[in-house]
C-alpha cells in the first residue's frame, strides 16, 4: 500500500521525536522490526499510546496475572471494559474502578469529572446502567498550599459530572498524607446492572460490518493523556494543561441512553467505549480482540475543529464517544437512534480480514500497521525489584499512654482522616434513582437491585500506612477490609477491583512495592473466595523523585439476597450489650493513635489472619441475616474506641465501656488488630455462646445508652461535643483561604 | 389518578417520580418525550427532576421552551394540575408558571440531604396529604434553589397563600439554621395563583418508601392521588 | 454577521458567585477590589447582514431565552 507522502505524516524520525513519544530506543527497534519500515507520524503516535504503561501494562502485567480471577459466579474477568458477575435470577453486575490522577492534579475539576465520565461509559459499554458511583482519594498535607484548591476542585468535578447524568454517587473515602502532595490520587468505580445474557463486548467480528462512531465530536482535547498518565511529574506538568480533556455530563447521558436503547435490539456486534488513546485504542482493541483488521476513513470523523491531522484524530481523547461494529442491516435503526438522542451517528470504516489497522484520510494512506504483533509484542518487563525492609513489631511499652482516653479520641475523631467527610459527600447526589438504602457515613454503601429484594454492598479501601510498612500485609487487609466491611453490612461478598497507585516502577525499590502488594492480595483473595474481575494500574505518581505510599485501592462488592436483612452502624437502643468480635492483642504499630497523637509513624502493622477473617466475618454475617444483632460495625482506622465513637455518633447515643484488665487500657482502645466487629444486642448470653461454639473471639464491652461515651470510669465524653469535633474540622479547613 | 412525566433529554429523576406515583395511584404513568406536542389526558402532569438540556444557559431555561412545554402552559392554563419537583420547578419558573427564579445555592454548592420543610396549607391537591403546620423531612438534591423573587411579589404571594412550603428546623422555626440555600423567606415550594400548580425544589419521591429510611413523602402523593381520583 | 451578548445580574441581585470571585482577587493579594458582578458573554453568527434588524432579532432571543429578565440584564452589539 502507498503511504501518503505528505510532510506532515512524513517527518524525519529523531531520536528526539521518538523519546517525545515515550518510546525507549529498544521499544522503538520493536517497532521498525515490526513495520519493516520506517513509520508515519500517525503510526508513531500510535506505537506510543498502545506501548505506553497506561494501556499496554508493560511494568505490570507479569504480576497482575498471579491475581486470582476465576469464580462460578465471575461471568468475565479482567481484560474487558469491566468485569462482571452473576448476582442470579439472570442478573449481572458490572464493575470497575479507575483512576485519573495525573489529569486531576493538573485540572482538578474536568480531571476528576472527566474521570467519572470514563469508568462509567466503561460500564454502559457491557450493556449495563450504572446504579452507584464510588470515589477514593488521595490528597497532600491538609498545610500544603494546593490542597484546599484540589479538594474542592476534585469534589466538584465527581459531583459535577454524577450528579448530572444522574447517577448516585453512594460513599468512598478520603485520606491526606504529605506524600500525595504533588500527586493526588482520584480513583472512581461505577457499579452496573445488566441482564446476563445480553453482556457486550469488544471483540470485532465479521468482515465488511460496519464501523460506526458515535456520541460527541473529537477536538484537540487530551492528545496525549496516556503517555502522560505514563510519566513521573517534574515541576514543569503545570505547563501541561491544555492537554487535559473537558467532560460533558449532559452528552454523557444521552449517550447512556442512546446506547442502552439501541443494546434492547440486536444490532451490535461489538462496542467500545474512546477512553485513554480514543480512537487508536478503541479500533486496535477491537480488531485485536477478534483477530481482523479495521480500516477507517477518517475524514468521516465527527469533527469540532477544522484542520485536524489524522494524527490528531487518532489520538484525541475528546469524551463521550464510542465506537460500535453493527450489523449492516441494522444501520438505519441504529441511526435512527442516535438522531433521537440528537448524538453524532457516523460510519468511519469497516473490519476487515487483512489483521492490519488502515487509516485512509481524502483518499490517502496515513497508517498501516499489522495489529496483532501491535498489541502481542508490546514490550513486556519483568522490573527488577527487592523486597520491602521489614520492620520490628512496636514494643507496647514504647508507646506512650494519653492522659484521659476519651481526649485522644477527640483528637482522632478530629483527624483529617478520621473526621467527618459530609462536606464532600453532601455535595454529590447519593439518591437519584431512588435505591439508595444505606447513605455514604456507613461501612458500606448498600444500593437495592431496582424492583427487587435483593442489593448490592458496595465499598472501597486501602490503608496506604500498612502498603508502605509492609506491602503484603498492606495488600492482604486492603482486600480483607473490604471484604469486612461488606460483611458488616450482612452482605456475601462476591468479588473485587482494584486500582494499583504506584511510583515510578523503574526503581527496584518501587517494584517491590508493587509485587509485595500484589502477593498480599493474591492470599487474602484466595483465603475469602474473592476474585478479582477488573482493574485498572496507575503507576509514576512520583514527583522530583518523591513516590506516593503505595496505594491499591480495593472496590468490593457485596450481594445482599434480602435488602432488609441489612445492618446499619448507628447505636439504635439503649441498654444493648456491646460485643466485640474477634481477638484484641492492642497492636500500636502503624496506628493512627501513634501518627495522630504522638506524630510518629513506625512499626509493622498489624497482622492479618485470614482464616480468622473468614471465621470471624461469617459468623457476624450469620448473625445480622437471623436479626441476632441490632447494629454491626467493622473495626478499622483508629481502632475499637472510634468505631463505638462512630456508632454513637451515627446514632446520637453514649455507651459505656469497660476495658479490659490485662491490657493497657489505650492499646485496647486504639489497637489496631484486624478482622474485629462490634454489635449491639439485647441477647448477649446467646450470641456469646455461639461465638464459642464456632471458635469464635467473642467479649461483651460496654452497655449502649445515655448522652455520654464513657470509656472508663471517669474518662467521658458528651456525644455531641464529640460530634461538634469531628463535624467540624472539614468544612473549617475548606472555608479558610 | 392517571399521571404523565415529561422526560427532557437530561432529565433524570422521571424514573424515581414514576415510581411513587404509580405506588400511590395504583396505575401505570405515562412518559411524554419532549419532543411530543400533545399531552395524554391525565389529571397530574408531572415535570421531573434532573438537569434538562444539561442545565446549560440557566436551569430550566431551554427545556421551558420546547414544544412539550408550550402545550403544559397552555393545559395549566386551563386548570390543569402541574407539579414540578426541582429542575421541575426550575422549568416551570422559566416557562413563566410559577413567579420567581431559582438561583445558585448561597453557599455556591450543590447540597443533597435531607431537610425539615413546614407545611404551610394543607389545603391543596398538593399538599391535603400533609397537615397545615406538619414538619415533614424530604430530601434535597440541588445547585441552584435558592429562591429569588422581589418584596413585592413575596408580599403578593404571601398575600395570596402561594408560599406551600418553607424550610425549617427540626422543630419546625423558619430561621436561617433551617435554610440550606438561601431562599427568600425560606421558601422551597410556591403555587401558582389558583394552587393548580406547584413546584417545590425537595424530592418526595426520595422519602416514599420505608426501606429508603422515610414515608413522609409518599403521604404527599397519597394525599394527590385521593384528591385526583 | 457577528452578535456580542452580555449578561448580567440586576443591580440588587444578590451575586454569590461575584462575591466569591471578589474574596478569592483578595486573599490573592489584589487590593482595592470593591465589588465583583460576573455575568455571561456570547457570541452569535448571524446570515442577517443588517445590523438594526439583526439587533432586534437577538434582543428578541435576549427576552424569549437568553436572560430571565426577572434577575438579568442584557445588551447586545452587533457588526
Amino acid at each position: 500500500m502507498n503511504i501518503s507522502a505528505s510532510r506532515g505524516n512524513r517527518p524525519t524520525i529523531t531520536p528526539e521525536l521518538v523519546a517525545e513519544h515515550g518510546l525507549k530506543p529498544d521499544e522503538y527497534d520493536r517497532l521498525l522490526v515490526i513495520m519493516g519500515r520506517e513509520p508515519t507520524l500517525t503510526e508513531l503516535g500510535i506505537f506510543s499510546v498502545m506501548w505506553s504503561e497506561h494501556c499496554s501494562y508493560k511494568s505490570s502485567k507479569v504480576w497482575l496475572k498471579t491475581l486470582p480471577t476465576k469464580a462460578p459466579h465471575v461471568i468475565c474477568g479482567p481484560g474487558e471494559n469491566a468485569g462482571v458477575i452473576d448476582i442470579g435470577d439472570g442478573q449481572a453486575c458490572i464493575f470497575k474502578i479507575e483512576s485519573h490522577n495525573h489529569p486531576s492534579y493538573i485540572e482538578p475539576y474536568q480531571g476528576a469529572a472527566t474521570g467519572v465520565g470514563g469508568i462509567l461509559r466503561d460500564v454502559f459499554t457491557m450493556g449495563a446502567r450504572p446504579i452507584a458511583n464510588m470515589n477514593a482519594l488521595r490528597f497532600g498535607s491538609p498545610d500544603h498550599p494546593k490542597t484546599r484548591h484540589l479538594v474542592a476542585g476534585v469534589v466538584a468535578g465527581i459531583g459535577g459530572y454524577g450528579n448530572c447524568i444522574g447517577i448516585p454517587t453512594v460513599g468512598g473515602e478520603c485520606n491526606f498524607h504529605p506524600s500525595y502532595n504533588g500527586n493526588i490520587l482520584v480513583n472512581a468505580m461505577t457499579v452496573g446492572l445488566a441482564p446476563a445474557d445480553r453482556i457486550f463486548y469488544s471483540k470485532a467480528a465479521g468482515p465488511g460490518n460496519p464501523v460506526v462512531y458515535v456520541g460527541a465530536k473529537t477536538g484537540r482535547d487530551g492528545i496525549h493523556g496516556a503517555t502522560m498518565a505514563s510519566a513521573e511529574f517534574s515541576d514543569d506538568s503545570e505547563e501541561k494543561r491544555p492537554t487535559v480533556q473537558v467532560g460533558d455530563p449532559f452528552t454523557e447521558k444521552l449517550l447512556l441512553e442512546a446506547c442502552l436503547e439501541l443494546m434492547a435490539t440486536d444490532a451490535i456486534v461489538s462496542i467500545q467505549d474512546m477512553g485513554a488513546a480514543g480512537l487508536t485504542s478503541s479500533s486496535v482493541e477491537m480488531a485485536s480482540k477478534g483477530g481482523l483488521g479495521i480500516e477507517l476513513e477518517l475524514d468521516r470523523v465527527p469533527m469540532r475543529e477544522t484542520g485536524m491531522t489524522p494524527y490528531e484524530i487518532m489520538l484525541s481523547e475528546s469524551q463521550e464517544r464510542m465506537l460500535m461494529v453493527i450489523k449492516p442491516e441494522a444501520e438505519a435503526k441504529a441511526r435512527a437512534i442516535f438522531d433521537k438522542w440528537e448524538l453524532d451517528f457516523a460510519t468511519i470504516g469497516r473490519v476487515t480480514d487483512s489483521g492490519r489497522l488502515v487509516l485512509k484520510m481524502n483518499g490517502e494512506v496515513y497508517a498501516d500497521i499489522p495489529v496483532a504483533p501491535l498489541v502481542d509484542r508490546a514490550p513486556l518487563y519483568e522490573r527488577p525489584w527487592v523486597p520491602t525492609p521489614k520492620r520490628a513489631v512496636l514494643a507496647p511499652s514504647s508507646v506512650p499512654a494519653p492522659p484521659s482516653l476519651t481526649g485522644a479520641l477527640t483528637k482522632l475523631m478530629a483527624s483529617p482522616d478520621l473526621a467527618s467527610k459530609r462536606w464532600i459527600w453532601e455535595q454529590y447526589d447519593h439518591m437519584v434513582m431512588a435505591d439508595t438504602q444505606q447513605r455514604p457515613g456507613g461501612d458500606a454503601a448498600v444500593v437495592r437491585v431496582h424492583r427487587t429484594k435483593k442489593a448490592l454492598a458496595i465499598t472501597t479501601d486501602c490503608t496506604p500506612r500498612y502498603c508502605q510498612a509492609d506491602p503484603e500485609l498492606g495488600g492482604a487487609q486492603a482486600v480483607a477490609e473490604t471484604w469486612r466491611n461488606l460483611t458488616a453490612v450482612g452482605a456475601r461478598p462476591l468479588a473485587i477491583t482494584d486500582n494499583m497507585n504506584f511510583g515510578n516502577p523503574e526503581r527496584p525499590e518501587i517494584m517491590g512495592q508493587f509485587v509485595g502488594c500484589i502477593a498480599g492480595m493474591r492470599a487474602a483473595c484466595r483465603a475469602l473466595d474473592y476474585p478479582v474481575v477488573s482493574g485498572n494500574v496507575s503507576l509514576y505518581n512520583e514527583t522530583n523523585g518523591k513516590a506516593i505510599l503505595p496505594t491499591p485501592v480495593v472496590g468490593g462488592v457485596g450481594l445482599l439476597d434480602d435488602s432488609t436483612k441489612s445492618a446499619t452502624l448507628a447505636f439504635k437502643k439503649a441498654g444493648e450489650t456491646i460485643i466485640l468480635i474477634g481477638a484484641i492483642s492492642g497492636h500500636l504499630g502503624c496506628s493512627l493513635y501513634l501518627r495522630e497523637c504522638l506524630g510518629r509513624e513506625e512499626g509493622a502493622p498489624p497482622p492479618v489472619d485470614l482464616a480468622a477473617e473468614r471465621r470471624n466475618g461469617d459468623f457476624v454475617r450469620g448473625l445480622i441475616r437471623d436479626g441476632r444483632v441490632t447494629v454491626c460495625h467493622d473495626v478499622s482506622d483508629g481502632g475499637l474506641l472510634v468505631a463505638i465513637a462512630e456508632m454513637a455518633l451515627a446514632g446520637r447515643m453514649g455507651a459505656t465501656l469497660q476495658p479490659p484488665k490485662n491490657l493497657p487500657a489505650h492499646a485496647w482502645a486504639f489497637g489496631e488488630d484486624q478482622a474485629r466487629y462490634i454489635v449491639t444486642c439485647a441477647d448477649a448470653d446467646g450470641v456469646l455462646a455461639e461465638a464459642r461454639q464456632a471458635g469464635v473471639p467473642a467479649e461483651a464491652i460496654g452497655r449502649t445508652g445515655g448522652p455520654t461515651l464513657t470509656a472508663r470510669d471517669g474518662d467521658a465524653i458528651s456525644v455531641g461535643e464529640l460530634a461538634r469535633a469531628h463535624e467540624a474540622w472539614l468544612p473549617g479547613y475548606m472555608s479558610n483561604p | 389518578m392517571k399521571a404523565a412525566v415529561i422526560v427532557f433529554p437530561g432529565s433524570n429523576c422521571d424514573r424515581d417520580i414514576a415510581v411513587a406515583l404509580e405506588q400511590s395511584s395504583g396505575n401505570p404513568v405515562t412518559m411524554v418525550w419532549h419532543r411530543d406536542s400533545a399531552l395524554p389526558k391525565v389529571d397530574l402532569v408531572v415535570i421531573p427532576g434532573g438537569f434538562a438540556y444539561g442545565d446549560y444557559l440557566r436551569c430550566g431555561a431551554m427545556a421551558a421552551h420546547s414544544p412539550i412545554m408550550r402545550e403544559v402552559v397552555r393545559a395549566a392554563g386551563k386548570g390543569q394540575p402541574v407539579l414540578g419537583i426541582c429542575n421541575g420547578f426550575q422549568v416551570l419558573t422559566e416557562a413563566g408558571l410559577l413567579p420567581g427564579v431559582l438561583m445558585r445555592n448561597a453557599s455556591l454548592k450543590y447540597l443533597c440531604k435531607d431537610v425539615n420543610l413546614k407545611v404551610e396549607t394543607s389545603q391543596s391537591l398538593f399538599t391535603s396529604g400533609w397537615t397545615t403546620g406538619q414538619v415533614v423531612r424530604i430530601p434535597i438534591g440541588h445547585g441552584d434553589g435558592n429562591y429569588f423573587a422581589d418584596n413585592d411579589t413575596l408580599n403578593r404571594m404571601e398575600d395570596r397563600g402561594q408560599v406551600a412550603l418553607r424550610y425549617c428546623s427540626e422543630q419546625g422555626a423558619i430561621d436561617a439554621g433551617g435554610n440550606p440555600n438561601g431562599s427568600a423567606r425560606n421558601i422551597a415550594g410556591v403555587f401558582n395563583d389558583s394552587k393548580t400548580v406547584l413546584g417545590m425544589m425537595p424530592h418526595p419521591e426520595r422519602l416514599s418508601d420505608p426501606a429508603l429510611g422515610g414515608t413522609d413523602g409518599k403521604d404527599m402523593f397519597d394525599g394527590i392521588a385521593r384528591a385526583l381520583t | 454577521m457577528k452578535a456580542r451578548v452580555h449578561v448580567t445580574l440586576k443591580n440588587g441581585v444578590l451575586d454569590p458567585q461575584g462575591k466569591a470571585i471578589g474574596h478569592a482577587l483578595a486573599s490573592l493579594g489584589f487590593a482595592g477590589v470593591n465589588d465583583v458582578r460576573q455575568g455571561k458573554y456570547i457570541e452569535i453568527e448571524l446570515a442577517e447582514t443588517d445590523p438594526a434588524k439583526a439587533r432586534d432579532s437577538v434582543k428578541a432571543m435576549c427576552e424569549k431565552l437568553l436572560a430571565n429578565t426577572v434577575i438579568e440584564n442584557y445588551s447586545v452589539e452587533v457588526g
